[in-house]
């Protein structure tokens, strides 16, 4: 059962790649990577199950954590182009260069 | 590697595929913001293999610092430089040349290791049982990495973790005097291109 859905993660892994390589868009390698480091926490699961020994399952919440700060970065720069703007300070709302 | 040999040569073997097609893909990219993204994914693929290969600490370093501070890093770039590149027609002999010379190097270096995962190779043959002895006597973590890390190598470890924090202090204090004696803080004007 857990060959399955190993490989089931593999399968989904293989699809957000493609995505993330071949996307038009910005937002598509976005999502792409957020889903790409989602699969990373599964597929630590599935293989910390596979192989009868799921100690490691809690680094699951650093990896979660670290895709959460990932996906700010890149979506802040991405509407401010700044990753230190203050959107308090300039009520104007510029448009990214 | 205890419980499955194929199902895990299976995965890795999958994951390998995507990291070759992911650095093809870096390798070939024209927009620099494409390739930030693609390097974070690359991180989270090899931090994958990491952990299909036990090494759950060096996957938790490659997570954090590869998918986490280089992609903030790489975008922070990325503002001052813009995210197109125009390559020049440059000749590809040289860098093809120091490519393959390094690779058949490495290649040739893994030559004479012993068979992967074998328990007699010399690693496992000189510290490694007392090791396992005593945390076993001694009820240490049930992890010996964290084991080792934690209790036989304690000043080690507070060592490394003293110069980190020390690190982070000098950057923080570093970061704030910049602004202090800037009199605003740097991204007020509209260029944002003075110190940062």
């Amino acid at each position: 059962m857990f060959v399955l859905a190993t490989s089931a993660v593999l399968l989904a892994l293989l699809l957000a790649v493609i995505r993330a390589i071949r996307g038009p868009t910005v937002f598509d390698r976005v999502l792409a990577g957020n889903t790409v480091g989602t699969l990373a926490i599964l597929l630590l699961a599935s293989i910390g199950f596979l192989t009868g020994r799921p100690e490691f399952l809690d680094i699951g919440l650093t990896y979660g954590l670290l895709n959460l700060i990932g996906t700010f970065a890149v979506l802040k720069f991405f509407r401010h182009g700044d990753l230190a703007y203050d959107v308090d300070e300039n009520q104007e709302g510029k448009a990214w260069k | 590697m205890i419980g499955n040999p194929s199902a895990e040569a299976f995965v890795m073997a999958v994951l390998l595929t995507l990291l070759a097609a992911v650095t093809l893909a870096i390798a070939r990219q024209r927009n620099m913001f494409g390739v930030v993204i693609l390097s974070s994914i690359y991180s989270f693929l090899m931090a994958s293999l990491m952990i299909v290969l036990d090494a759950v600490d060096v996957a938790m370093t490659e997570a954090s610092v590869g998918a986490g501070i280089s992609t903030v890093i790489l975008l922070a770039t990325l503002y001052l430089t813009g995210s197109m590149e125009y390559p020049q027609r440059r000749s590809v002999a040289i860098p093809l040349f120091v490519s393959i010379v390094v690779g058949a190097a490495l290649v040739w270096g893994t030559i004479g290791l012993p068979a992967f995962g074998i328990s007699d190779a010399p690693i496992h043959q000189h510290v490694a049982p007392t090791y396992i002895d005593f945390s076993r006597k001694h009820d240490m973590p049930p992890n010996i990495v964290t084991a080792v890390l934690a209790d036989f190598r304690g000043f080690d470890t507070l060592g490394e973790v003293t110069v980190v924090f020390t690190a982070g202090i000098g950057v923080l204090l570093l970061l704030q005097g910049g602004w202090r004696l800037g009199g605003s803080r740097p991204d007020d004007d509209t260029e944002g291109d003075d110190e940062i």
